[in-house]
């Protein structure tokens, strides 16, 4: 069944508000998604019925909450169709679930010499944490490098992968360009040398179904405030065997099995990477944001927000002068482009004041917009609370500044 | 005139604006309007780091007073500075450090000032004190 736009507006207060007396267009969604009721209101269900600490109580409300807490965790299991729950680490976001994998597989599996491969489309995420291990290991990073259309490129791909680089790492869904990455044949070709892949899905799992065990990755993180739920939470997911090779991350409580001042052994899997409180009532509204995707459908997300950038590409492309950066054809969630003439931050200053919420920049990809060229772009994301009006609105939004600076 | 009178006279222009567009447009109009900095001084050197937009600021002394000269490759971004440098050119090095150019917030341009603002107005503002620092310690140290 299509998604009707405005009946999924209702759940989304946030949405309908003026903003320097105009109504509000909310097209930031890459940077992060608004928060439907049903999320907020798991929130404060928590807080108002279940808080307690997890996991040690013996009392009735920690049971309760330990038992959603970790529901949640099989339901994101089940959400990106990983084999067991213990291969979900709850983390803060994306960018600690890279870190932990960058600092624990760098401890054990990184040395002198070694290689690790990045691709040019990355957010600074994905390399400054991979740059800490490189520094402290003397270990090197490369860069795969892509096409002027935003593309990776498959064969440059291929022929780096040697008997030198100990992990690949890299995006599913490009953050300032959009564009789809063909992970699946990247890890496939990958694994033909034994070599993991770590998969930066924060700009993925919004837009569409992810399979964790069909891609074959070996580290799938993402953030739960990008895909609808609340800010703080986030997932690592690892193959079983990498969890239980790599050293922990952080020490602390909930990581532990026994501790004396001579040696601690660690707990099981998933906890042995969940050192302290964990955030339980952030996870419970992540649980809530996936029983918000998965009553939609995500083919029905997917297959509505393409129609968006389908519309919004053909749109902006009538205005005299634009470019869109990036031009994949395959693409998710993510229209970049830059206006002639007018410096972007000029343009983008004049449609905050029109009502329009969008990024001007390097969108934290620096080396990409070196290797384009450009110091920055324009971007508008678009959810599925997303409509054409509002494209048509931001178009000619765009033809409106573009006069004041004639 | 003097830095608070000039900042008073803006506050009394921009009071006629009722729509945020008017506001920018009157930006954009004066950004236009700012005189080329000389090609020489649109160098790295006069670059002001941290801006979205890229910045140069320039700064001569002369009878005791500090003239700045800027320009920047956004429009907006000129318009601003054209509002510093008329509230902060052809003042005395003293007159300039203790500016506290309250007018930004009272004209709505408040947001610029955040220090995580793209256009660093904060940057911009830096930048033109240290000028009027370097230039009261020549000034004393050549007395």
């Amino acid at each position: 069944m299509a998604l009707d736009p405005l009946k999924i507006r209702i759940d989304f207060p946030i949405l309908d508000q003026m903003i320097y007396k105009r109504s509000l267009v909310y097209f930031d969604n890459a940077a992060t998604t608004q928060k439907p009721r049903q999320v907020i209101n798991a929130i404060d269900k928590y807080y108002l019925l279940q808080n307690s600490n997890i996991h040690r109580g013996v009392h009735y409300l920690s049971q309760m909450a330990t038992q959603a807490y970790e529901d949640a965790r099989v339901h994101i299991q089940h959400f990106i169709n990983a084999r067991l729950s213990q291969e979900i680490i709850y983390t803060r976001g994306t960018t600690e679930s890279i870190n932990l994998v960058a600092s624990s597989f760098g401890k054990k599996f990184i040395s002198k010499g070694d290689t690790i491969l990045v691709s040019n489309l990355e957010h600074h995420s994905n390399i400054v944490p991979w740059q800490f291990v490189c520094e402290e290991k003397g270990a090197v990073l490369k860069v795969i490098p892509i096409n002027d259309e935003g593309e990776i490129l498959l064969d440059a791909y291929t022929e780096m992968l040697d008997e030198k680089v100990k992990i690949v790492a890299v995006t599913h869904v490009s953050n300032a360009l959009g564009t789809i990455v063909p992970v699946k044949e990247m890890i496939r070709l990958a694994h033909l040398k034994n070599i993991p892949v770590l998969i930066d899905g924060a700009q993925s799992v919004a837009h569409f179904q992810v399979d964790v065990q069909d891609l074959d990755a070996d580290f799938f993180c993402f953030s739960g405030h990008k895909m609808y739920g609340p800010m703080g939470i986030g997932v690592l997911y690892g193959k079983e065997h990498w969890l239980e090779d790599l050293p922990p991350y952080q020490g602390g409580g909930e990581m532990i099995k026994d501790v004396t001042f001579e040696k601690t052994t660690y707990n099981d899997l998933p906890f042995k990477f969940e050192a302290g409180t964990p955030n339980v009532c952030d996870a419970l509204g992540l649980d809530a944001a996936l029983t918000y995707m998965q009553n939609l459908g995500l083919s029905e997300i997917y297959g509505y927000e393409e129609e968006l950038l389908h519309f919004a590409t053909a749109r902006l492309l009538e205005i005299e002068g634009l470019k869109i950066i990036g031009t994949s054809p395959q693409k998710a969630g993510v229209i970049s482009f830059l206006p002639d003439g007018i410096h972007p931050y000029d343009l983008g200053t004049i449609l905050d004041k029109l009502g329009f919420a969008l990024r001007t920049g390097n969108h934290c990809a620096q080396p990409l917009m070196h290797r384009l060229g450009i110091q920055g772009t324009l971007r508008a994301s678009f959810a599925f609370y997303n409509t054409k009006e509002e494209i048509n609105r931001l178009a000619e939004g765009i033809i409106t500044a573009k006069r004041m600076f004639d | 005139m003097a830095i608070i009178d000039i900042e008073q006279t803006i506050i009394e222009e921009f009071s006629h604006f009722e729509d945020w567009l008017d506001r920018y447009n009157y930006l954009i109009e004066m950004g236009k309007d700012l005189p080329k900095i000389d090609e020489r001084f649109r160098t790295d050197q006069y670059l002001i780091a941290g801006c979205q937009s890229r910045v140069w600021l320039q700064a001569d002394f002369a009878d005791g007073k500090i003239i700045f000269t800027a320009d920047s490759d956004a429009v907006i971004t000129k318009g601003i500075v054209t509002l510093l440098i008329r509230v902060l050119s052809n003042q005395r090095p003293d007159d300039v450090l203790h500016a506290n150019l309250g007018f930004v917030d009272t004209i709505g341009l408040r947001e610029h000032l955040s220090p995580t603002r793209s256009n660093g107005l904060n940057s911009m503002i830096k930048q033109m004190k240290l000028f009027a620092l370097a230039f009261k310690t020549k000034e004393q140290s050549s007395k």
